[in-house]
């Protein structure tokens, strides 16, 4: 007898398409979006974090000039460092595993008859070690190079790809403005930035190399510093602000002229943003997973009276109670998973697809697909079921001449 | 639960009704539609129920059919008090024994013919291949051969109603209720049903009572029943179809 219930409950189905795809519909579109939506937030926080951690999620960056208040701001006004600055940063603050100060400038490299606008960064090996990058072929400054200012550089992924396509540039002579330069290095590709930038456009030289031959000043526009595992880099940055301060004489009562930005408090206020984001592409998923549930309900109790109706033929002709209810129950259970399986398959592609197009890698979140999934087929099944359940609990008659 | 069939010649009547009253609502909307119906009908006897509308021919059938049950008094079907039967045995009680052709066809929409016709057989169980054999055959003997797979809105009203009739009868029931099996079709073809059911009482035994407003149909019946105003106010015998 379960057997013909579940026959039963398979040929309502199939008979009523309109009412099944429509009762469908509301759980596929409900159960999908909230996937989406989360999948894509989730893999955009996780982007924008890893992307941070890249940069050196231990470093902090000192400039001159006002806190970024506005882009530019105020820091025409102030001092620019010298290298004297970085020098002393090394020498009195604790727990530091690198300094590296940086000068740049942007020019053409020309290679043969490849040419490419780029920017050069002048600084030392520290650069590399507090910025994260790893060589993929070549080799760092030697300290003469760096002493004498000599014309090497190590070239970024991109550089490379531009002037050498697949050839090896070590050892070979570029044109930077008007000194010739022979790459010594190249650095491994980081990609994108989640601000949108290439990283690995630029060229790497001696900070003293830059200084005198391509800048002309000895200035140097920011020093990065990177502390050691385990040291609070909200102390180093304590540590830092209290020496400059000296060392540029500010009184009391002066505001800084220069800034400290601590990578850490970026990566949290960045994720922070981004999760934020998350939670409102989630409440936006929540309403539509709610306007889904509200459209079974309302194709279920639009069909309460023609159910009800059938319920009464059933019953007279000597359905049990319990028979009918079954019958109910498992329609009502069938549609509600069979689109809820849809909208998860649905659900995964769009984020799949979403995800590529915003080349954000792809978290699938299991707690979010079930609680769609339960939520949905809940209703389905509250809103197939009980409006049958009270048809089922009639006399036959009464349910026969239901209007 | 239930006796089994006693056969023909039994002299025990299939239907008993002692002061059977039904009352519909309560309070001052209440309505009496029955009130006080003694009636026995044997086994094999075709009974027509006559009697102007509103006088409490529905409301007694669908006691009858136990679909419904009586507000006082008793019914027996079989010598079994179905006023003390549950839900359930009821609907055991319909599924095995009760054929019923309503006042509107009431059949599923959407459904072929053939589907509608099957249905009393799925909830007794048969087999698939049986069964469709079984409406198959019930179907060519309202004469809708070759219509089993329209669907109610694709049929006219009189094959609606042989498509009821089908149903109802092709579980071959001890008894079969019938609400103006006739009142949606023209005398041609009122009397082809009056036929039908002729058959079915004579060559298969089954129990016939029928509700019509026309003394033509019932004429076909043995015995006729006259309702006014929720009492029973004739019964007389009747020739015969013959
Ligand atoms: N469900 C109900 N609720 C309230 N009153 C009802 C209900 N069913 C029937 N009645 C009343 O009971 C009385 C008998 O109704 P019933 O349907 O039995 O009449 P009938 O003889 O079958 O009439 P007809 O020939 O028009 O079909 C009527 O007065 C009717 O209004
Ligand atoms: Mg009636």
């Amino acid at each position: 007898m379960f057997l013909e219930t579940i026959f039963i409950a398979m040929r309502e189905i199939r008979r009523n398409v309109m009412r099944s795809s429509l009762t469908i519909l509301g759980i596929v579109i409900g159960v999908a979006a909230v996937i989406t939506m989360v999948t894509v937030g989730d893999g955009a926080t996780r982007q924008v974090a890893s992307e941070i951690s890249s940069l050196g999620s231990n470093m902090l960056d000192v400039r001159p000039g006002q806190s970024f208040r506005g882009p530019g701001g105020t820091r025409s006004g102030a001092p620019m460092f010298k290298i004297a600055d970085a020098e002393a940063i090394e020498r009195d603050i604790g727990g530091l595993a690198g300094v590296a100060p940086i000068t740049g400038k942007s020019v053409q490299a020309i290679y043969g008859n490849e040419n490419w606008s780029t920017n050069i960064t002048g600084s030392t090996n520290s650069f590399l070690q507090v910025r994260n990058w790893a060589l993929s072929g070549g080799r760092q400054f030697t300290d003469g190079e760096l002493r004498s200012g000599a014309a090497v550089c190590i070239i970024g992924a991109t550089i490379r790809k531009q002037l050498f396509g697949e050839q090896d540039p070590v050892g070979r002579t570029i044109r930077l403005e008007k000194i010739s330069c022979q790459v010594i290095g190249e650095l491994k590709s980081k990609g994108q930035s989640g601000f949108g930038t290439d990283q690995d456009d630029f060229v790497l030289m001696p900070l003293r190399t830059v200084q005198r031959r391509i800048v002309g000043k000895n200035d140097i526009f920011s020093i990065s510093v990177s502390a050691k595992d385990g040291i609070s880099t909200e102390r180093v940055k304590e540590d830092i602000e209290r020496l400059l301060r000296e060392r540029r004489h500010l009184g009391k009562k002066e505001d800084d002229d220069f800034n400290v930005r601590d990578m850490q408090e970026i990566v949290k206020t960045l994720t922070g943003t981004t999760r934020l984001l998350t939670g409102l592409l989630g409440a936006v998923a929540a309403v539509s997973l709610l306007v889904g549930g509200i459209g079974i309900m309302n194709i279920m109790l639009v069909s309460v009276t023609e159910r009800t109706r059938e319920i009464g033929i059933r019953l007279a002709i000597g359905a049990m109670e319990k028979q009918v209810l079954m019958q109910f129950l498992i329609e009502a259970v069938v549609l509600s998973c069979f689109g809820g399986i849809i909208g998860i398959i649905l659900g995964i592609a769009a984020a799949a697809a979403g995800a590529s197009a915003l080349k954000v890698p792809l978290i699938l979140n299991i707690g979010i697909i079930i609680i769609a999934f339960v939520f949905s087929a809940a209703v389905g099944v509250v809103f197939g079921f009980f409006p049958a359940r009270k048809a089922a609990l009639l006399d036959p008659i009464e349910a026969l001449r239901h209007e | 639960m239930i006796a089994p069939a006693s056969g023909i010649g039994d002299m025990n009547p299939v239907i008993e009704l002692d002061g059977v009253t039904r009352v519909y609502g309560t309070g001052t909307a209440a309505v009496s539609a029955l009130q006080g119906i003694d009636l026995r009908i044997d086994h094999g006897d075709f009974v027509a129920v006559m009697g102007p509308s509103g006088s409490g021919k529905s409301t007694c059938m669908n006691i009858l059919g136990c679909l419904d049950t009586p507000s006082s008094g008793t019914y027996r079907f079989k010598g079994v008090e179905v006023g003390k039967l549950s839900r359930d045995q009821r609907a055991l009680l319909r599924r095995h024994y009760l054929g019923f052709v309503f006042q509107g066809f009431n059949l599923l929409n959407r459904t072929s013919a053939l589907e509608n016709v099957e249905l009393p057989l799925i909830y007794r169980g048969t087999p698939a291949t049986e069964r469709r054999e079984m409406a198959r055959k019930a179907l060519a003997a309202v004469g809708l051969n070759g219509w089993e797979t329209h669907t109610p809105a694709e049929l006219s009203g009189g094959q609606q109603q042989r498509v009821a009739i089908a149903r109802a009868i092709v579980a071959s029931p001890e008894v079969l209720f019938a609400d103006e099996p006739t009142g949606n079709l023209d005398s041609a073809r009122s009397r082809e049903i009056m036929e039908l059911m002729t058959v079915f009482n004579r060559d298969l035994g089954i129990t016939i009572v029928m509700v019509t407003h026309d003394a033509v149909m019932a004429a076909y019946a043995r015995r006729i029943v006259r309702f006014m105003d929720g009492i029973i106010d004739k019964e007389e015998k009747n020739g015969g179809a013959e």
